[in-house]
């Protein structure tokens, strides 16, 4: 039997209150990770302190406990009921840090509980950022320079050691908490100060910076056979220095060579499979240098993980279901692919589309709050949209955000001067990619914002080409715009909305609409089928996109 | 995409009519219509020899965006005849890259059209399968083009890895290594050498219709049939001489039409597929290990699966996760192995390139 069936019933711990850095995202794992093994006829008892969550519907588990995540909680369920095993990695961290507490208080071994999906050494490592960087020596893999300190003195001499700009990231935090860029001696103190106190046990590290690195983060899955696969690689629009949950992501990689990908998935294997014997899912994050294409590792979670929803919905392979399966023992060539039904679902998602989530900021809600970017993640949503080309799904994602952009632009607005949207655009904040795309339509050359960005130029172009297009625009009204330009700007993004707005002279998106429509320019259907067509798929999960 | 850019035509020999943008030369092309699901690494597969003949769909979107070098290439040119896409870039980034995708297809004279529902194009293949196809940025009138299509010869029967192999003896890596391979060349993809030179290989290739008289001169440890493209059933020469190769009881390792060669030597017949396999993401399971590999494949042609099964002296040692189609074979009395994906890759997955070590551990017992 590949499924291992002395796992009878299993306990899912779920992530707690909704915070930055860790949201929904949790409740879609832990629905999906309950749904497929009860699917197998196990037994799901799940604990969760949050009510307002799709996975404490009754129907979801065998039994809900709507209880603190607290490792008393966790022994009244345990004396309630029998459990065979706990799948700890659904939860984000909160999940594996109780997880872990109870673990190291024996809770687990008393209770005769197996943890499945993870190991706690592999936890420890990859947290621990001292472990992690022993081990990244170990195994040949280059990380920044670093130091590890555990008190205030010990951070400010690190902190000369290394060199500014630095990075101070707390250990055992989530979503970046407490971490922070370094760029001058003046600000050294108070940045040590806030990490080592946002620490639960009160240690940081103290790291060179690299910024103006392109980051990549590969999403992988491995069986109890050794079996592993990419499902996903995610790129950041941009560069190192933003929390990857308040950075713009592409899917899959945009301006990835061959080379330097099979580097990256091979130094990717090595590392998780190095850090333990776990099977489940795993995530890695890369910096890489443009210039000569060397990496440094810069994490791993050996746990499913928030970029793990968005490459599940953005491949259509359902990280977490099949995460919850390899957990109970089956391997990758055993379990089938869930969206075509009859192909392998040991394989790596081809895209034929292009993924663009665009995080959603509430600062406006947050009077006072620190706008820049950094380390700490600030978004308090995403949004992801699907194109057939990168100009197509960043528009789309820019008019899902609920805020008045209308696509990649602020129609209407008052603009910056030139001098001061290329200052602007400095740093990093929410509207940077608005700004960029106004300096853009001033005339401010790719070079000139490449250089205040680091955004690879390649992102840039394809944004000046949504601004050529726009240009094309201005030109005509509604009655004069030639049925090509109309196309492209539909091909490209554009909506009826921000077509009218754009035109010469007064036109409405039902206009807009009503000529297009006329014209025959109408939205086709394609399916997410984690195979780029390649074979025939089951399940429905669909966008819209403008051909022909 | 380039500026003020000509409109183009796709036709494909049933019939079916897709409307685009030129991209590359400005010009007209036919050949075999087929579809790669990589989403890395297009110069290395548009430089593959074993794509000879093939009108080439990049399923992926974007293609172009890194631009190309001098270095990310399986041979000395383009071999694909033509190339369709969604969006092909002229735009490009990446420090090491030398020229835009749209120069390199000028420059090599490769046909190509861009801005086409690629996705439904690919859906139509699936299901109606592999066919002839023209691409035109000059001739637009659907029955001129019709007529031109009519000229293409079949892929089926067609014979072509002479075309592609080299014209003349070579030799690469150290020649006083102890080690030496002969290589038949149908097309051999570069970094299959490479992966032979990196393992202390002294290697001599040889070009497609060399006698084994020939290949026995450079006494060889071991005899490597490479990739190529076109119908291996065509090759009735280079069967005859692989049969002699087996004779000689020397390790004999093969890819791809090289491990269809090794089945027609072995009576197995081939047939040619729907619609083929070309991607980076084919799994495959050893099933002597038990272990699975993502794997690079290009191939429009297969072995038969029952004649290989019930085949007395040939043991299957990988199968297709997806389609259990025969991946790799053994001989049973004979040091011989091949397999029809590529364990080189480039592009594509490392996983299987412990099968050039294999090959070199058998040379060295």
């Amino acid at each position: 039997m590949p499924k291992d069936t002395s796992i009878k019933s299993v306990l899912i711990v779920g992530s707690g209150p909704i915070v930055i850095g860790q949201a929904c995202e949790f409740d879609y794992s832990g629905s999906q990770a309950a749904r497929s093994l009860r699917e197998e006829g196990i037994k799901v008892i799940l604990i969760n302190s949050n009510p307002a969550t799709i996975m404490t519907d009754p129907m979801m588990a065998d039994k809900v406990y709507l209880l603190p995540l607290t490792v008393e909680s966790i022994e009244k369920i345990l004396q309630e009921n029998q459990i065979d095993a706990v799948l700890p990695t659904m939860g984000g961290q909160t999940a594996l840090n109780l997880c872990k507490e109870a673990d190291e208080l024996g809770i687990w071994k008393s209770y005769n509980v197996r943890m499945i999906g993870v190991d706690v050494a592999a936890i420890d490592t990859a947290e621990d950022r001292e472990k992690f960087r022993q081990l990244m020596i170990k195994i040949g893999i280059q990380v920044a320079p670093s130091r590890v300190a555990n008190s205030f003195l010990e951070g400010k001499e690190f902190a000369q050691e290394i060199g500014f700009p630095l990075v101070i990231r707390p250990s055992f935090t989530l979503g970046g908490t407490g971490g922070g860029f370094v760029h001058r001696k003046e600000e050294l103190d108070e940045a040590l100060q806030r990490g080592l106190k946002a620490s639960p046990i009160h240690e940081v590290l103290v790291e060179k910076a690299v910024l103006g690195w392109k980051e990549f983060e590969l999403e992988l899955l491995r069986d109890k056979n050794d079996n592993v696969v990419i499902i996903c690689t995610v790129e950041n629009l941009d560069p190192m220095g933003i929390h990857t949950g308040d950075s713009i992501t592409v899917a899959p990689a945009m301006t990835l060579s061959d080379s330097a990908f099979q580097d990256m998935r091979n130094k990717a294997m090595l590392m998780m499979r190095s850090l333990g014997n776990f099977a489940g899912g795993c995530n890695v994050q890369f910096a890489l240098n443009p210039e000569t294409e060397e990496l440094i590792a810069v994490e791993i979670n050996p746990r499913v993980s928030r970029s793990s929803a968005l490459a599940s919905k953005a491949t259509g392979y359902p990280i977490a279901k099949i995460a919850a399966k390899l957990a109970i023992g089956y391997s990758l060539d055993e379990l089938k692919n869930q969206i075509t039904q009859t192909t392998s679902a040991y394989f790596e998602p081809a895209l034929d589309y292009v993924i663009v989530k665009v995080p959603r900021w509430n600062f406006d809600k947050f009077k006072g709050a620190n706008d820049t970017l950094g380390l700490q993640m600030k978004s308090v949503g995403e949004v992801m949209a699907i194109g057939r080309s990168f100009t197509e799904a960043i528009q789309k994602a820019c008019q899902s955000l609920e805020n008045e952009a209308v696509g990649l632009g602020y129609y209407g607005k008052s603009l910056m001067k030139t001098e001061d949207l290329i200052e602007y655009i400095k740093t990093p904040k929410w509207d940077r990619i608005f700004r960029i795309k106004d300096a853009l339509m001033h005339g401010v050359t790719i070079k000139t914002i490449v250089q205040a960005t680091r955004i690879d130029r390649w992102f840039i172009y394809q944004i000046q080409e949504i601004c050529r297009i726009e240009k094309e625009l201005e030109q005509y009204k509604l009655d004069t715009l030639p049925e090509p330009l109309l196309k492209e700007a539909k091909k490209n993004g554009f909506s009826d909305e921000q077509i009218a707005r754009i035109l010469h002279g007064n036109c409405t998106d039902e206009q807009v609409y009503e000529k297009r429509k006329a014209l025959g320019i109408t939205r086709v259907y394609k399916m997410v089928d984690t195979c780029s067509a390649e074979f025939e798929a089951k399940t429905p999960y669909f966008y819209s996109s403008f051909e022909g | 995409m380039p500026q003020a850019q000509q409109p183009a035509v796709l036709m494909l020999a049933d019939g079916h009519v897709f409307h685009g943008k030129a991209f590359g030369k400005i010009g007209t092309t036919t050949g075999e219509i087929c579809f790669n699901t990589g989403m890395t690494g297009y110069q290395e597969v548009f430089t593959d020899p074993s794509y000879y003949g093939q009108v080439l769909i990049m399923n992926n979107v974007h293609t172009g965006n890194y631009g190309v070098n001098k270095k990310d290439i399986e041979s000395a040119t383009v071999k694909i005849r033509g190339l369709i896409g969604r969006n092909l870039e002229d735009k490009y980034s990446r420090y090491q890259a030398t020229d835009s995708l749209d120069a390199y297809l000028k420059q090599n004279g490769i046909v190509s059209i861009e801005d086409v529902d690629t996705r439904a194009l690919v859906a139509h293949i699936r299901t109606k399968g592999a066919m002839n196809c023209i691409i035109s940025s000059e001739i637009l009138d659907l029955g001129q083009l019709k007529a031109e299509l009519d000229k293409c010869p079949d892929m089926d029967g067609l014979e072509l890895a002479s075309v592609v192999s080299t014209k003349e003896e070579y030799e690469l890596g150290d020649p006083a290594s102890t080690l030496k391979i002969a290589v038949l060349d149908f097309g051999v993809k570069q970094n299959i050498l490479t992966c032979l030179v990196e393992r202390g290989a002294h290697v001599k290739v040889h070009p497609a219709k060399t006698p084994l008289s020939r290949l026995k001169e450079f006494n060889a440890d071991g005899y490597f049939i490479s990739n190529g493209p076109g119908d291996p059933a065509a090759m009735p020469y280079a069967v005859e001489t692989l049969k002699e190769i087996l004779n000689e009881n020397k390790p004999v390792f093969g890819i791809c039409l090289g491990h269809q060669l090794l089945a027609l030597a072995n009576d197995i017949p081939t047939f040619k597929m729907h619609h083929g396999h070309r991607g980076l993401n084919h799994p495959v399971k050893n099933i002597i290990s038990g272990r699975c590999e993502i794997t690079t494949q290009n191939h429009g042609f297969g072995v038969q699966p029952d004649a290989v099964r019930n085949h007395p002296n040939v043991e299957v040692t990988h199968v297709n996760l997806n389609d259990s189609s025969i991946e790799g074979i053994r001989l049973k009395d004979k040091p011989a192995f091949s397999v029809q994906y590529h364990p080189e890759s480039t592009p594509g997955p490392f996983d299987s390139r412990y099968l050039f070590d294999e090959f070199v551990a058998m040379m060295k017992n």
